[in-house]
């Protein structure tokens, strides 16, 4: 597996997303500076990492997701390349229409960081192929605007066509309530785009990789990454 | 069109911040009136914060040598060798004055202002602390105080990219009018690429990096330099603006010019901004600095020369340039979009020169500016001492079960998760001991090797015997680090007073600073670095004496650290150190019987070391499942937070014979632990701690789901937690002041 991993002014955790990628798939990915207008020559998954592109000084991600290199990444997208955002990331790619909805600020307002449990809706995606369905696993969440929010129309839809990758859950399964971190509608933790060849999340899985650190649950996704065939063209 | 410069009047100098007598120095080092400008450049150097004028005469007296330390106080920080070609590079600092007027942004500041000291060196920051104290809970401003920055020390450092691993957060009614922002922060570098602020060369180009130059935080030095009177916020001007984005980028840029050996000699712009850097890398360096303040990137317009030296802009740092790197050195500012412009040279004239507008506005000797700075043997007086309280002194006014629960439901002692959840502590992925324990524990890298990380001090005891409190503050930090097994390398303080004019505060002053250095000599545990912040102190009155201290520790490997959590049923809890009941100055008079009174409790540094060596080596030899060291609250209180974190409960024996059980359970005598190992390892370990003299028993067995003290009523692990869980988050949903920017 290739892997191209972006780097935006302020975003700050494409070092951890290197190194679960290096770490699933014994091969170090490819960082590609915001500028660039092209992806490297047989990239299989764009990864956008976590942080503060921009300081997010403005809406979370605005400005990322009009960058240069975005154009590439939605060329790459469309011939169903895969592409992972985690955090900003997910914000990155809302912002720049390649999954619906928007993340609003937290509803208690402030930054949360904590040990968070996700259940994984289902397994059989190029993202989640190493996890069971309904499968509750333990990652962590650092941020201050993780609030997903879609129109009706469009969450009846990602709920129709089973585009809910992950729900915050407690240690026993159960969905929502104080489980909830941020007040997400539907406690959606993470969507996936028409073709299931995009996904965007607010957790970090990749932080949650190796036993002295908490646990390695997060491991499942790089290695079904790994797993999935490739499928851009 | 420039505006006439106002007159020297002795009015003007005492708006300064200068004394009469410090005035008619600096008649007699220049000969002659100073311009306005020259006047401000005096100000910032020579005001406490910068000079340290009161302190330095004391300070001397501190350790500050191992074979360790690579480079001790007088940098930007301080430097520890730490083995495989790396160094541990960290510092604390306050920004106490500014967090008060303006919180978000005070603290925010401030912890860019700690993290620009660390990567300025060479380092890229791996980790971050602090240490924060408040005023009462019921003073009308704490809520907003600690909302504004705790946010403000979060949206710095988790926008930067740092974890924050970890602090201490306590309330006192003296910190009403003076809280206390305390930030420390840590980095790792290679031993041969550790950059210094000594400047070297003639003629070579002094370039100006990073954010435009505004008119924030113009005196931030000085006002740091005066108690408050009643119109503090007034002062809010002299606040910075904070600017994660820019300091992320500023790292990168540096980093990526030194590891391309572009870098003579650089220095971060903090406190009096462009005067202190540029002072500082010339007299350094036996050279002589020329400004030209035309070159200078400005965000506003008509800015004049004394603005521009005085000026606090954040985000902002100072080079000496190899001349042939300088276009590859632009070339990596420019891709970070940050500003890079040559704004003077290196001379041999030993002069400070300063030209705007083809005026020569400065013309300094630039060693005296640093060297002659007024140095102070101001008069002290010792706290006379307090009478030794017996236990029998004090009546237990609840039962100790009653009291276990309210003292871990106190301000002080509650757990601070609504803190530390709010910083980002898992970014880079290398946080093996999260906050909440005693000791952060972090690995280097890949790995196996990791450091520890802790920030204490014990304010009360500071308070009524400054001497053993500044003993304690080294002892718990050291201790703190021994817990997790590590080994305790260098410490940075951050030593906050009140008024150094009066000899009372003065002598907390020299005491606590004597204290801290027997505790530093006697435990092989340097200061390599620190800062002092005095005139914390609002109409007259002073906050407690609080000698921050931040400790550094390194373990080989990470695996082998333990944490606090009891960890298996079964195994048996054991006691470490001498228990006498010491109640005087504890938190258990003051929580639980609401008296602050008594001597503190004797630092006896042989037993310290003794103690915590033996331990030490018993948690790397794999003996231990759980290790915690006594403090604030006692036996109690460790064995209920050893309860709470693993979520399991414990069953201990009565209070021996000859301690009042209230003594036994709460008393905070020094140079203790509680460690736990497997029922069948537990005679060996107590054998072992027996012949090395240091006093261990077995007083107990983990398991169940309530902690028994004795004969007392079982707690609940749940009820226990929901004491200690509640109090801060109820606290701050009162009217809590939430700010973003």
């Amino acid at each position: 597996m290739r892997a191209a991993v972006l780097l935006f002014p302020g975003l700050n955790r494409e070092g951890d997303a290197m190194r679960a990628l290096e770490q699933a798939s014994g091969v170090k990915p490819i960082l590609v500076w915001h500028a660039e207008h092209d992806l490297p020559a047989g990239t299989d998954l764009v990864v956008v990492p976590g942080g503060f592109s921009y300081g997010d000084y403005l809406r979370c991600g605005a400005i990322a997701g009009r960058a240069n290199i975005m154009n590439a990444v939605r060329t790459h997208a469309e011939r169903g390349g895969l592409v992972l955002g985690i955090c900003n990331g997910f914000q990155i790619l809302c912002e720049s229409g390649l999954l619906p909805g928007v993340l609003m600020r937290n509803k208690d307002l402030k930054f949360v960081c904590r040990m968070q449990h996700l259940r994984v809706e289902r397994n059989d995606t190029p993202f989640t192929n190493r996890y069971s369905r309904q499968q509750i696993i333990k990652v962590c969440v650092a941020h201050g605007e993780g609030n997903y929010v879609a129109d009706p129309e469009t969450i009846a839809r990602l709920e129709g066509e089973g585009r809910v990758a992950f729900r915050y859950s407690d240690f026993n399964g159960n969905i929502g309530g104080e489980a909830n971190c941020n007040g997400s509608i539907n406690d959606i933790a993470g969507v996936y785009s028409e073709r299931m060849n995009v996904l965007g999340m607010m957790p970090h899985p990749e932080n949650l990789i190796d036993p002295m650190m908490g646990g390695i649950d997060g491991r499942g996704l790089f290695e079904s990454l790994v797993r999935a065939p490739a499928r851009a063209a | 069109m420039l505006l006439k410069e106002p007159e020297i009047t002795p009015a003007l100098v005492a708006e300064h911040g200068l004394k009469p007598d410090e005035y008619a120095r600096i008649l007699a080092l220049i000969g002659r009136t100073p311009s306005f400008t020259e006047l401000g450049i005096f100000s910032a150097m020579w005001n406490e914060h910068c000079s340290y004028k009161s302190s330095r005469l004391h300070l001397r007296k501190l350790p500050t040598k191992a074979p360790w330390v690579i480079q001790g106080p007088g940098e930007n920080a301080g430097v520890i060798d730490i083995g495989d070609g790396l160094a541990c590079v960290f510092k604390m600092e306050s920004h106490n004055h500014p967090s008060f007027i303006e919180p978000y942004q005070g603290a925010a500041t401030g912890v860019g202002g700690i993290l620009r000291d660390v990567f300025t060196m060479g380092a890229r920051p791996v980790a971050c602390l602090n240490l924060l104290r408040f005023g009462s809970p019921e003073h009308a401003r704490t809520r907003h105080l600690v909302s504004g920055v705790v946010s403000g020390i979060g949206g710095y450092g988790n926008s930067f990219g740092v974890p924050t691993v970890g602090g201490s957060v306590n309330f006192h009614t003296r910190y009403d009018g003076n809280i206390l922002v305390n930030a420390m922060a840590v980095g790792i570098a290679k031993t041969d690429e550790i950059f210094y602020a000594k400047a070297t060369g003639i003629g070579r180009p002094i370039v100006y990096l990073g954010s435009k130059t505004g008119r924030d935080g113009i005196h931030g030095a000085t006002m740091a330099s005066a108690a408050f009177e009643a119109n503090a916020e007034e002062k809010r001007p002299t606040v910075q603006v904070g600017d994660p984005f820019s300091e992320k980028l500023l790292l990168e840029a540096s980093l990526e010019i030194m590891a391309k050996g572009c870098v003579v000699a650089i220095q971060d712009m903090g406190a009096a901004g462009l005067t202190s850097s540029a002072v500082e890398m010339g007299a350094k360096g036996d050279l002589g600095i020329e400004l030209d303040l035309d070159k200078v990137p400005c965000r506003e317009t008509g800015m004049t020369a004394y603005e521009m030296m005085l000026s606090e802009s954040q985000e902002r740092m100072l080079m000496v340039l190899w001349p042939e790197k300088e276009a590859e050195a632009e070339a990596i500012f420019r891709k970070w979009g940050l500003d890079f412009a040559i704004i003077g040279k290196t001379t041999d004239t030993l002069r400070f020169v300063v030209k705007h507008q083809g005026e020569i506005k400065v013309d300094l000797p630039i060693k005296e500016l640093g060297d002659e700075a007024p140095l102070y043997d101001r008069p002290h007086v010792s706290t006379p001492p307090q009478p030794v309280l017996t236990p029998e002194s004090i009546q237990p006014p609840v039962s100790n079960a009653t009291a276990l629960l309210q003292l871990i439901g106190s301000p002080d002692m509650c757990s601070k998760r609504w803190v530390w959840e709010q910083y980002d502590h898992l970014i880079l992925g290398n946080t093996v001991q999260r906050p909440g324990g005693d000791a952060a524990v972090i690995r280097i890298g890949d790995g196996p090797k990791g450091l520890a990380l802790c920030t204490d001090v014990t304010q009360r005891y500071c308070e009524a015997d400054p001497v053993q409190g500044g003993r304690q503050a080294v002892a718990e930090a050291w201790r703190n680090i021994t817990a997790t097994g590590a080994t305790p390398l260098a410490l940075t303080d951050n030593l906050n007073f009140g008024n150094p004019e009066r000899p009372e505060i003065m002598g907390q002053f020299v005491d606590c600073v004597r204290g801290i250095g027997e505790a530093a000599s006697a435990l092989d545990f340097p200061i390599v670095s620190g800062n002092v912040s005095l005139y914390n102190e609002t109409q007259g009155r002073g906050i407690l004496p609080t000698p921050s201290i931040g400790g550094v520790g390194l373990i080989d490997d990470v695996a082998k650290s333990i944490g606090i959590a009891f960890a298996r049923e079964g195994d048996a809890i054991i006691l470490v150190g001498d228990t006498t009941g010491w109640l005087g100055q504890s938190m258990y008079l003051w929580q639980v019987c609401g008296r602050e009174e008594g001597a503190p409790p004797p630092v006896d540094l042989v037993a310290e070391r003794r103690n915590g060596d033996n331990v030490r080596a018993l948690i790397l030899s794999g003996h231990l499942n759980a290790c915690h060291d006594l403090s604030d609250g006692g036996l109690a209180t460790a064995l209920a937070e050893m309860a709470m974190a693993g979520c399991m409960g414990a069953k201990i024996d009565a209070a021996p014979a000859g301690v009042p059980a209230h003594a036994y359970w709460f008393g905070e005598d020094q140079a203790r632990y509680l460690v736990t190992c497997a029922p069948q390892d537990a005679q060996g370990v107590l054998d072992a701690l027996a012949g090395a003299g240091a006093p261990a028993a077995k007083i107990g067995t983990t398991g169940g789901d309530a902690l028994q003290l004795g004969a007392e009523t079982p707690i609940s692990i749940a009820e226990l937690a929901s004491s200690h869980e509640g109090w801060l988050p109820t606290f701050m949903r009162g009217e809590a002041v939430i700010q973003k920017e």
